[in-house]
């Protein structure tokens, strides 16, 4: 039996009938196949499925697809605008914020909501903020970087 | 044109990763897919009387269901074992067979009863769930020395003692001598814990069946797609290898775990077969956490005798290494020869002995995982070293300066032979931890903790100067040893007709950034610009043959073959270079993209000379047209990188917390190509380092149930536990490869262990604590703390 849904996702307008049991992630990866948004572990630890549900970001593999009715979406596969990446997005790539890449969507969902309740965020509240999310490729010494490196950029863009 | 070697160019395949366009196995989805879900055994230690799967069939969804009698019925051997090491006395080691599917009793707990597949993922697991299997529960053994015990239960019946094999390695007389004669001997008796290595991306594996093309088609989360597919067709399903094709497409980090050839890759290949639809499997984190390969599980005595001047003179070693329920591929060969050939360390120790015995017991089979065996044996050393310092009254520095090997280049110096058969190929070991000690300001630091101590605040320091055999391996070498494979890799170039290059590697990157890597070496030493070159790999339809990315060998191995596929590019070039500018070869050199007649301005691009080999015209008379070239290059040795890694902590006296206040290393890996990658595989393995000493450890209950089968069960370190890490490098090149390049992608993890353990046991010496098992939580270093002050207060 479907439950109909209708989220925006990535700017999109969708509509659809997903099982009552049916994670968001799952809606996402499996019947928008939007598969940047990844699954790391069962227990909600790993934040390798964060996304940003209006406004803050949200583990997708905590919410059921049917209780994101009438939500606003964006996954990492909307982060960059008209081919420009994020500020995060070249953080990462510029501090080498990422290795096998697994959990980097998660983390940089993770990140967009970190600069935006604290835009100059200190190492220590970075690394606080990252405490929902595993990586197990980088040490987290250059994911540290990275949101610091974009946390500049957004200074740069908003103090000129 | 500058030299793009040695700079920390930004990563090429970072852009889809950033966007979510990375091609991960799980995110694959082909016409017609169904999805597999594994019954797996609740019970550690069980027979199997039945299987009842009348009720799964009868789900809505549910395609097929197949149990083990099904495979056995099928006559379908069991993964295989990549490695033999034989018993003391000659024998072949116990080689049990491990099958795709159990059908007469479960060893461990995750072990796989049966397989469902359905057309979703959720009528997979309804159906999973209705299978009903009836057990006759038997005693579990889980721990290493118990599994020897003359009542333990036996895990495989045709297998006494739960014995895989019993080893020794070194002169057994004159290290009993050497401890003997010691001035002073420190013991140590330690469990180096069973770790769990959770790559964030979970395992998956689809097998596709084809009919009319009669191919399978396997996609793998795995490091090395050719082994497993020789494997998988030699070995377990005996399909023709050329019918075969294994795709690793982007995987989520290995660390050792994605090596292994595991029963679930052939279970979809085989379970599409005979369905004729693809199969896909993903492994919930839950079942990672059980049937990953694990990875340690050591438990050993080690004793250093040392003469009155602080010189090692012996060490003597015993282990029991728990190898789980069943060989995994080179399970075999890491106790042994990738730890007890490297007892040697740094140091000029005259005589070694390690014996060693091997058992099967009712846990997850054990594996390689990131240094494998190599972070075993520093642990080892490394512990024995400062415990050492302590005792006799020196400082743990001076200690290791004492007994350095003292530098050779393996050029004009020969390489250094170890006691336990390794040759290491160049070193200079005083200058890294020189550097280190600057680095962490070290006279200083014992200022301070001396003032710290006063103010009742526990600071401590501690060291790890360790080496590791990387560059795997030559194949006569490893051949001569138990391998069943050979450890060569393979690259073939491809010069395009417009001159752009597409490199087809062997090497397999799943974080290491090879696409990166590569390209640099390649468009540096064509002289062309990086945005010219392709690196393809993880295809088995596309690369020739590779044996896969572990060891740290991918740029030691896997580069020297671009590197002996480009020589011959460049030789064939040249020839057309000659013919096109009309002299001879010696007349030319090459250079920046260009071969250029000497002392003239006359040359040829590279382009030029790409474009006439595949239009070839105006061309050298017998020289065939084309320019496409294969290598396999087999290493003459292992490579030996080594370094000095230094942990600083504050412990809190009140709860026993561990706070990891600096973390200071000075590498030497060799030549570097892109120092930006090397140092962020070293803060990966650093972290995974400290996990094994402060935080991570699998934990099985008497009866054999993995208690920590959860991230909310098994700590790993998080962003917040860590400090920045500080890190500086020598170089010491590999003087046997052409890069002189010795890999970086173990060294953090084999190295950081110890030295934070070191750390607190330093910030825990007015307590008089020796020793605290690994990970170095709060409640243990908390009870050190206690005892100990009782003890010194009786
Ligand atoms: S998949 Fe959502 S937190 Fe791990
Ligand atoms: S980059 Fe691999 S898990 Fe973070």
């Amino acid at each position: 039996m479907g439950v109909p849904i209708s989220v925006t996702v990535n700017g999109q307008h969708r509509e659809s009938e997903v099982d009552s049991r049916t994670l968001l992630v799952q809606f996402i990866r499996e019947e928008l196949r939007l598969t940047g948004t990844h699954v790391g572990c069962d227990t909600s630890s790993c934040g390798a499925c964060t996304i940003i549900m209006d406004g803050k970001a949200v583990k997708s593999c905590t919410v059921l697809a049917a209780s994101a009715n009438g939500s606003d979406i964006t996954t990492i596969e909307g982060l960059a605008q008209n081919g420009e990446l994020h500020p995060l997005q070249e953080g990462f790539k510029e501090e080498h914020g990422l290795q096998c890449g697994f959990c980097t969507p998660g983390m940089i969902m993770t990140a967009v909501q970190l600069l935006e309740d604290n835009p100059q965020p200190s190492e220590a509240e970075i690394r606080h903020g990252l405490e929902g999310n595993y990586c197990r490729c980088t040490g987290y010494h250059n994911i540290v970087k990275a949101i610091y490196h974009a946390s500049r950029k957004y200074k740069e863009v908003s103090h000129g | 044109m500058a030299s793009i070697i040695g700079k920390s160019v930004k990563r090429v395949e970072d852009k889809r990763f950033l966007t979510g366009k990375g091609n991960f196995t799980d995110d694959i989805v082909l016409p017609g897919m169904t999805y597999a879900s594994i019954v797996r055994s609740h019970h550690a230690h069980a027979k199997i009387n039945s299987v009842d799967i009348s009720q799964a069939t009868a789900v809505d969804g549910v395609v097929a269901v197949f149990t083990g009698t099904d495979i056995a019925n099928a006559e379908i051997g069991g993964v295989p074992c990549g490695w033999q090491v034989d018993f003391k006395n000659g024998d072949t080691m116990k080689e049990p067979p491990h099958p795709l599917l159990v059908a007469d009793k479960v060893r461990f707990v995750g072990d796989a009863v049966a397989v469902v597949i359905a057309e979703t993922a959720a009528a997979a697991q309804d159906g999973a769930e209705l299978v009903s299997v009836d057990y006759e529960m038997l005693e579990a053994v889980v721990q290493g020395p118990d599994a020897l015990a003359a009542d333990a239960p036996l895990v495989h019946d045709d297998v006494p003692h739960n014995t895989c094999y019993d080893w020794e390695l070194g002169d057994k007389t004159a290290t009993d001598e050497a401890i003997e004669n010691a001035e002073h001997v420190t013991k140590l008796e330690f469990v180096n814990q069973r770790l769990i290595p959770n790559a964030i991306e979970p395992r998956a594996a689809i097998g596709h069946y084809e009919e009319a093309s009669e191919k399978y088609t396997l996609y793998t989360t795995s490091q090395n797609p050719h082994l497993i597919r020789l494997l998988l067709s030699a070995f377990v399903l005996g399909l023709p290898e050329h019918k075969v094709r294994v795709i690793s497409p982007d995987v989520g980090g290995g660390f050792g775990s994605k090596i292994p050839h595991y029963i679930e890759e052939a279970l979809m290949v085989w379970c599409s077969g005979q369905i004729k639809r693809p199969v896909k499997w993903t492994a919930e984190r839950n079942e990672s956490f059980m049937t990953d390969t694990h990875g340690r599980d050591h438990v050993t005595k080690a004793e250093m005798g040392f003469d009155a001047d602080g010189k090692i003179e012996g060490l003597r070693v015993k282990t029991v290494a728990n190898l789980g329920a069943y060989l995994s591929t080179f399970s075999t060969c890491v106790p042994t020869y990738l730890h007890g050939t490297l007892l040697q360390g740094l140091y000029t120790t005259p005589a070694i002995h390690i014996d060693l015995t091997a058992v099967f017991t009712n846990t997850t089979p054990v594996d390689a995982l990131r240094g494998a065996g190599r972070p075993e044996a520093t642990y080892l050393l490394e512990r024995l070293l400062d415990n050492a310092a302590r005792e006799m009254n020196v400082d743990p520095a001076e200690l290791r300066f004492k007994n350095f090997i003292p530098p050779f280049d393996g050029v004009d110096q020969p390489g250094y032979q170890t006691q336990v058969a390794l040759q290491y190929d160049s070193g200079n070991y005083q200058p890294v931890l020189e550097k280190a000690l600057d680095m962490v300001d070290y006279q200083e630091f014992r200022t301070r903790q001396a003032e710290a101590r006063e103010e009742g605040r526990l600071l401590g320091i501690g060291f790890s100067t360790y080496i590791e055999a990387c560059g795997i391996a030559p194949s006569a070498v490893v051949g001569s040893l138990g391998a069943r494979a050979g450890l060569y890799e393979s690259a073939q170039v491809r010069v395009q007709p417009t001159g752009k290059v597409s490199v087809y590697v062997g090497s397999h990157s799943h974080g290491q950034g090879h696409e990166t890597t590569f390209a640099q070496v390649v468009a540096d030493k064509l002289g062309i610009a990086m945005e010219d070159v392709e690196i393809v790999h993880g295809d088995s339809e596309s690369v020739a043959f590779g044996m896969g990315t572990y060891g740290s060998r991918s740029l030691a191995v896997g580069g020297s073959a671009i590197m002996k596929s480009i020589d011959k590019v460049l030789e064939k070039g040249a020839k057309i270079a000659a013919h096109k500018l009309e002299v001879a070869e010696t007349d030319l050199e090459f250079a920046n993209g260009q071969w250029t007649v000497k002392g003239s301005d006359q040359s040829i691009g590279f382009g030029d000379v790409a474009l006439t080999a595949y239009v070839p015209h105006d061309y050298p008379e017998g020289l065939e047209p084309g320019m496409d070239f294969s290598s396999f290059y087999d290493p003459a040795n292992f490579t030996y990188p080594f370094g000095a890694h230094i942990a600083v902590v504050e412990v809190d006296p009140e709860t026993g917390k561990v706070k990891l206040e600096r973390f200071v290393a000075c590498d030497d890996v060799g030549n570097v190509i892109n120092p930006m990658i090397v140092d962020g595989q070293l803060h990966g393995g650093i972290a995974h380092g400290i996990g094994q000493a402060l935080y991570e450890g699998a934990i099985y209950d008497e009866s054999g149930q993995l208690v920590s089968a959860s991230f909310m069960d098994y700590t790993m370190p998080r962003a917040d536990d860590l400090p920045m890490f500080e890190l500086d490098r020598t170089v010491t090149p590999c003087p046997h490869n052409p890069l002189g390049v010795k890999g970086a992608g173990e060294a953090g993890t084999i190295a950081a262990t110890p030295a934070v353990v070191n750390a607190v046991i330093d910030a825990l010496s007015p307590f008089g604590v020796s020793d605290i098992t690994m990970p170095l939580t709060p409640e243990r270093v908390w009870k050190a703390m206690q005892t100990q002050t009782k003890e010194a207060a009786i």
